[in-house]
This record gives structure tokens, sequence and C-alpha cells, in this order.
């Protein structure tokens, strides 16, 4: 069998059972793959020791008989995950040389499924970013190329998005806090959900906002999202916001049956400016729904407009107070001191020194909205905006809406370095369509849905009901089978 | 439009614990300027009676016992530190 990187999880969970491959032949397919792709920059440490022996392991488990769907599976971690003894450093300097003694939640259930941990991916700096241009270890590039640009994979997984449009690993962890596994799919032609507040424990996953930030797979096809969201769910006694309801049997779910679901079309979200082409293509997803038997309803969500204003309140504000505890101290990057340089110098040195400037301006603009007589006139604004916005998405599901159809971004992929004389708020547009579900704390899944006139993936993303990951995973894949999109990147790199 | 001004700059940045050189601050307002102008846009929106979101999901938080779960882990905690001296954290001397 050749090009097995290029496989599915289904499939090769299906090879793997059937003895017609090994984790072993896997993984070193994958090692092979990551090895010619330096200029991607998706893989910033490697662990091919670590692989091997996981993929030798899960051989015997497969051989044994017992094993869970993920046992052999060769994955990317993004590095905002804690990995025990292998660097974990959220693509920032101040946590250079951080090796935790512990390991992520959601990877230890990876790890203790039998997946296999090929390495740390590439990142937005603390997962501040939606282009994969904050990172300490420099830009990912998206492996879609169309002229002489290097574009961006969209962030702040872009390494995970790259690595698995790519096909250096079968599937990669991602984590979104407002967008940060949806728009990076849409960008790299990749599916990424983002599951429920609560469906994934967040312990021991570098916090940024925490009351927005979870985690989920980034995956090839719907199917493999999943098989692995599986994995990576359930409750976690060590994360007082893990949810402790049972998991089901996403892939059980997918019955390609979605007659009599209600799709709502969210009339705010026709954003003026909006591309044509992306216009066209969610318009033709409605179609492809309406012709598989789903009733397709317009819908109202008043708020929409005023949740990237709210949010790049709260998140700011969340942000400043978890980074609060980068200090020099306990772990990471501290400033060479000068004579007579006490501990306030050496905090504001070493903050100075080891965060990026996207990083220190969220924390200031963090620090600010918290501040003693702004506290009301903004934080507590914004989390009265974010009441109403969930509350508009409750009255919609109400009204007996199961899942809502919007584009994931408002563009396709854009170049590198394009948007570095835009002021700050215009890379923040790129949520525009995603943030909301982060703040309604809602599951979203993005999957790619066509190409534009360049060539490059454009993505639709659906919405659903808290909790029911299971039936808008269907919905994504009976839109995914309509829409046939098969479309890979031609390797140049 | 919001305006933050040089002083405020030097405050917030203090605050955060951030060092930025003097000659940053000018920029450094400005952006932080066009950011609250942004989000001033929420001024819009009629929050009259709306309680402040504090939970996304309407859960119970668990209770548990309040006892010690775990320990034994001085290694483990200061394997990390930048500065670790007999099984403290080392910093600049605080009190004079």
């Amino acid at each position: 069998m050749s090009d097995l990187n290029k496989m599915t999880i289904a499939d090769a969970r299906d090879a793997l059972r059937a003895g017609d491959v090994t984790s072993v032949q896997l993984t070193e397919a994958c090692l092979t793959a990551i090895e010619g792709a330096g200029a991607l920059n998706a893989f910033v440490h490697h662990t091919p020791e670590i692989a091997l022996e996981r993929a030798t392991a899960a051989d015997a488990r497969i051989t044994s008989g017992d094993a869970p769907a993920m046992c052999g599976i060769p994955l990317g971690i993004k590095d905002l995950f804690c990995t025990q003894g292998v660097a974990s450093q959220a693509a920032s300097r101040i946590l250079e040389g951080f090796r935790p003694e512990y390991e992520s939640t959601v990877s230890a259930q990876l790890r203790d499924a039998g997946a296999v941990m090929l390495g740390k991916l590439n990142m937005d700096e603390f997962a501040m970013g939606s282009s994969n241009e904050t990172s300490v270890y420099g830009n990912v590039v998206n492996p879609w190329k169309v002229d002489s640009r290097d574009l961006t994979p969209g962030g702040s997984s872009g390494g995970s998005a790259a690595a698995v449009a790519a096909d250096l690993c079968l599937a990669a962890t991602g984590t979104d806090t407002g967008g940060s596994i949806r728009q990076p799919a849409a960008f790299t032609g990749t599916v990424g959900i983002k599951p429920t507040y609560g469906r994934c424990s967040r312990w021991g996953v570098v916090a940024f906002a925490s009351s927005l930030d979870q985690a989920g797979p980034m995956t090839k096809t719907v199917r493999d999202a999943a098989i692995m969201l599986e994995a990576m769910c359930g409750h976690d006694p060590k994360d007082s916001t893990s949810a402790d309801l049972p998991v089901p049997d996403f892939e059980a779910m997918l019955t390609g049956d979605i007659r009599g679901q209600k799709i709502g079309i969210p009339r705010e979200y026709h954003m003026d400016g909006m591309s044509a082409e992306i216009a066209e293509l969610w318009g033709k997803g409605a179609d492809m729904l309406r012709d598989a038997g789903a009733e397709i309803v317009d819908i109202s969500l008043p708020h929409t407009k005023y949740a990237l204003p709210a949010y790049y309140v709260i998140a700011p504000a969340e942000a400043s107070s978890n980074l609060a505890r980068y200090d020099g101290v306990r772990y990471g990057h501290r400033a060479t001191l000068g004579p007579g340089d006490g501990i306030t110098q050496m905090y504001e040195k070493t903050r100075a020194e080891g965060f990026g400037l996207e990083v220190q301006r969220r924390v200031m603009i963090g620090t600010y909205v918290l501040s003693a007589g702004f506290y009301d006139a903004y934080y507590n604004r914004a989390r009265k905006v974010r009441t109403l916005i969930k509350r508009d998405f409750e009255e919609v599901f109400g009204k007996g809406v199961d899942a809502i159809l919007t584009p994931a971004t408002p563009s396709a992929a854009f170049g590198l370095g394009e948007m570095a004389a835009a002021d700050p708020v215009e890379m923040y547009l790129n949520d525009v369509f995603t943030v909301t579900v982060n703040l309604a704390g809602l599951p979203g899944v993005a999957l790619p849905a066509g190409l534009d006139s360049k060539g490059l993936p454009l993505g639709l993303q659906l919405i659903g009901r808290p909790w029911e990951e299971g039936a808008l995973l269907n919905t994504a894949h009976v839109l995914e089978q309509a829409t046939g999109f098969v479309s890979k990147p031609e390797k140049w790199w | 439009m919001s305006e933050i001004d040089l002083e405020t700059a030097r405050k917030v940045a203090h605050l955060a614990r951030i060092a930025v050189p003097e000659d940053n601050l000018p920029a450094l307002a400005q952006e932080l300027s066009q950011i609250l102008t942004f989000m001033e846009e929420l001024n819009e929106v009629d929050v009259e009676g709306v309680e402040p979101m504090t939970s996304v999901t309407p859960m119970r938080l668990k209770r548990r016992k309040d006892g010690v779960t775990d320990g034994d882990m001085q290694a483990k905690i200061l394997s990390n530190a930048p500065d670790a001296r007999e099984g403290f954290f080392a910093v600049p001397k605080v009190v004079e």
C-alpha cells in the first residue's frame, strides 16, 4: 500500500484491524512526509521516538483484538496541549524550554486509546491570531498555493490545518476560542469541529479565554471528525466546567438521513462586502440540504453584529487574567536582570521579552477593560450582550430549528504578510461568522464545500444545538456527500 | 472615538506588568484607542435588565470533599523553574 499518510482515520482503522497495514507503517509514512515538509513549518517539535514506540504498542494491542478506533492512528498535537516530557510552549517565547510533568486530559485520552503522537504543531502565540503569523516559531504556510504567494493556513490552529491538508498526519488536535479550528479548516479544505462548551476537558490545555476555549479534532472527513471527537470527549473531574454527560457513538449517528430537519439561514450573516463566490456557495449548500429532504427556513439572530466587539472585550479580559501566571518564576523564560532590578522589573522585563506584540496588545486591552472605572462600561456590558447573543440562538432552536448553515469565513485564504499594514480590528473580522458560536457555547463544524475561481478551498459552517454534535455531524456528513469535495493541494513543498 | 492618552497607556502597561519603552507608547496608545472604539459599538445595544453571563452552559458546579488529593511532587513542580534553590522558587529580593 502506498501513500499511507494520505489515509483517513476510518480507512486506516479498518485496514489496521484487517491486518492489511501496521501502525508502524502508517507512522513511518507520516514521519517521512513530515521530514519532507519543512517548508510548511507545521510541525515544530518532532517526537519520532515516542511515535514509533506508541505505534509498536498499538500494533500489539490491535493484534490482541482489544483496540479502540483511534488505536494506531498517527496524529499531530497542537502546541497548546501540555504533553508530558515534550516541549509545550503555546508558540510563545515565554514558555521556551517548558516541558510539562503532566499530560492534558484530551491528549491523554487519545494516547490511552492507542493514538500515536507524531509531534507538536505550530499555531498562533497563545492561540491569539487568525493567520498563524504571531508564532514564535514563524509562520505556517498553507499547502494550498495558486500563484507565487505563500498563503496563510488561518489560525490559530494553522499548523494543525496545514498538517492535515498536506497529509503529514491522519488528523490533528485543535482548539477554538473564536474560530481557531473552523477558520483554518475552511482555509485548507479540511474538516474541523468545535464541540459544545464543556464536552472536552480543558485541563492541561494552555488557557487563553476559559469561558470560550474548547478543543476539537481537525480531520480529512466528517466521519473522521466523529471518530476522533468521541475519543476526545468526556467528563473530567479536573475541569469544573466539564460536562458530566454520556458521550454518544458519534460515528453511528452518521445515518445520512436528514429528512424533516429544519435548517436555518440567518439573514444577519449576509454581510456587506461578502464575496459573491461565498454567497453563491452558501446558497448552493442550502439547496443541497433541501434536496436531501431538509426544510430550509430564514431565521434572524439580531445581535450578530455585536458578537465581535463583545468577544474582543471578553476574550482579552480572560486572557489578561490567565496570562498573569507567566511571571518568570515557576516556568518558562525569565529576563536577565540589571543591577538593582527588583521583582517588579523582573515581571515587566520577562513579559515584555516573552510575549509577542499581539499577545501584549490583548493582555493590555484586557487589563484596561477590567480596571477600576471601566469594568461596568466594557466588561459587564459585553457579558450582557453575550447573554443576548445566546438568547438569539435559544429562540431559534426553540422554534424547532435543528441546525444553522452559514459561511465559515468571509474570504478564502489570504497571503502571508498581506494584513501586516492593517489595523488589528481588520484581522479580527476573520472571526465574524465563527465567534458567535463560542459566545453561545454551541457546537460548530466547518467543512470544505468548493473551490473559488482561483482554486482555493471555501468552507461552510453548520451550527448545532447544545450537546447535539452527533446530529450536527450527520448534517455535515450529508452536505459533504452532496458537495463531493475531494480536492487536495498539489504538492510543491 | 475613545482616546487613550500616553499616561493611560503607560498605566495599563504597568498594571499588565509589561515593560513598554517610552518611544513605543504613542503607537500603543493609538492601537488601544482603535480597539476600544470598535468595542464601543456595544453601546448601541439595549442591555436594560439583562443579566451578565456567568456560565455559558447551565450547569451546577460539582462539589467534592475539601481534602488533599495529591502531593509529594516538589521535584516535579520545581523542574521547570528558571531558578530553583533548596526546594524553593528563587526570585530577586522582594523586601529591603
